[in-house]
């Protein structure tokens, strides 16, 4: 069976899940590869979401928020920015390939984005294959 | 009170610095010793063997302080063993509870470790490549044995439940003496917690802006190190850009290192409410950077932030050691 990865997305509830609204009713298409969370704001993803969703086996993860000078809470996507660049590096030295952890800027008014964000990340994440824990769990198994 | 309390201590993969601070407690350790009796104490202070702690009844000690994290086989039984034995087990130091820095060998293979350690050093001689194994068979006639290396670091609770946590690298002496005073009036908290004040270090530390009224939050645009440059005495770290863990850890030390113009590391433990102290110290430290540029030169300063932010718990992370 071919490789389909899992993807955990965290979506900031005013922006980038209306975005992913927008995409169902623009009936854009999209690989189903995505779990979104809801979120209030992508500054609510604490680095914990994202280290726990790698370590449960997520091949991928998505933090989505609005774009800078949109965000409904002023500056929560700066945070988010500082944060996620820092737990980029950290997972990379955790020995992870950074590329599993995305960050994007999606407005409510960018299905459209939405779509082609979920299908580019889907094919970057086939090129790099299986969370390697989950490579070592199949071992075990076997 | 009619009969001492029986304790035990046991130094698994550790320096023995938790062991001092309980003899740094000098003359109050004499008075306290009226009320306790060290029946194990090994492989430091007392001349006692394994199979002795082996050899007694389960539960017969009351109250066992274990310092030192996991990692060979001999450390897994012995641990198991002294669980069987005491009705209280206590993880004592920063290095049973959630790892120590020796956890920052997760990181690496053990071949890595073993290179460097047995062979790659300026001052190590080793042109056999003679590395430890665990059996070795001496002039065809003496078969000795060394303890298995495992592949990672693990904390006690790990391997064995744990009933109480002391943070500290070491566990500063006045602390020391704070939990010894619970154990012997039998004021303990519930099963499961820290023996902790409960306050973050920025709660005891001196220069603390809302203490000396420089207060409000100021964003680092520049991150310095240590070596850059000597911090003032009377601010807050965090605020001349020399990052400290301050905001996120345990401050049953009173502050030690601030007091001498040493960031926080993160050896008191996390503040109650927190599982994972790396990933909430990033973002402890994320949400005050002020830019971009701070960001990147916090990058470029800490060549490895899973050595950073985990510096002293990283086999308690949710990734526990490098994939």
């Amino acid at each position: 069976m071919s490789f389909s990865p899992n993807i955990v997305g965290f979506a900031c509830q005013w922006c980038t899940y209306a975005g992913a609204d927008l995409a169902g009713n623009l009936r854009c298409k999209y690989p189903p590869t995505v779990k979104l969370i809801k979120v209030p704001c992508s500054g609510r993803v604490k680095p914990e979401y994202v280290l726990q969703a790698l370590a449960q086996g997520a091949d991928g993860v998505l933090v989505g928020g609005c774009h800078f000078g949109d965000c409904h809470y002023k500056d929560g996507n700066y945070k988010t920015k500082h944060r996620m660049d820092l737990l980029t590096k950290l997972i990379a030295d955790m020995g992870f390939d950074p590329r599993r952890l995305r960050l994007e800027w999606i407005s409510g008014a960018e299905g459209q984005k939405f779509a082609k964000v979920i299908t580019e990340f889907t094919e970057e994440l086939i090129a790099l294959g299986p969370n390697p824990l989950k490579k070592e769990e199949e071992l075990i198994n076997e | 009170m009619s009969e001492k309390i029986k304790v035990g201590f046991l130094l698994l993969g550790g320096c023995a610095g938790c062991e001092m601070a309980v003899v740094d407690l000098s003359e109050k350790l004499v008075d306290a010793l009226a009320h306790l009796e060290v029946v194990f104490w090994a492989p430091t202070v007392a001349d006692v063997k394994y199979h002795d702690l082996e050899a007694m009844d389960d539960g017969y000690i009351d109250v066992a302080f274990i310092d030192g994290m996991i990692r060979l086989d001999e450390h897994i039984h012995m641990a198991k063993v002294m669980r069987k034995k005491a009705k209280t087990l206590i993880a004592f130091g920063v290095c049973a509870a959630l790892g120590g820095t020796a956890g920052m060998g997760s990181l690496h293979t053990k071949e890595e470790l073993f290179s460097k350690a047995f062979k790659n050093t300026p001052t190590t001689d080793n042109p056999d490549n003679i590395y430890p194994s665990p059996h070795c068979l001496v002039d065809g006639k003496y078969d000795l044995t060394l303890p298995t290396y495992e592949d990672k670091v693990r904390t006690l609770n790990q391997i064995v439940d744990v009933d109480y946590y002391i943070g500290g690298c070491p566990p500063h002496h006045s602390h020391v003496e704070i939990a010894i005073g619970a154990l012997v009036s039998n004021q303990l908290p519930p099963k499961g917690s820290w023996i902790t004040n409960g306050k973050a270090v920025c709660d005891v530390c001196k220069r603390n802006p809302t203490r000396n009224g420089n207060g409000g939050r100021i964003m680092v645009d520049k991150v310095l190190r240590m070596v850059d440059g000597v911090p003032d005495e009377n601010v807050c770290l965090l605020q001349q850009g020399y990052l400290c863990f301050g905001p996120i850890t345990q401050g049953d030390c009173g502050g030690s290192c601030l007091n001498v113009n040493i960031p926080c590391r993160g050896c008191g433990g996390p503040i109650p409410g927190n599982e994972d102290y790396g990933a909430q110290a990033l973002t402890s430290i994320a949400s005050i950077l002020g830019s971009e540029d701070a960001t990147a030169s916090l990058m470029e300063k800490y060549p490895n932030l899973a050595k950073f932010f985990y510096r002293y718990a990283l086999p308690s992370g949710t990734l526990p050691r490098k994939m």
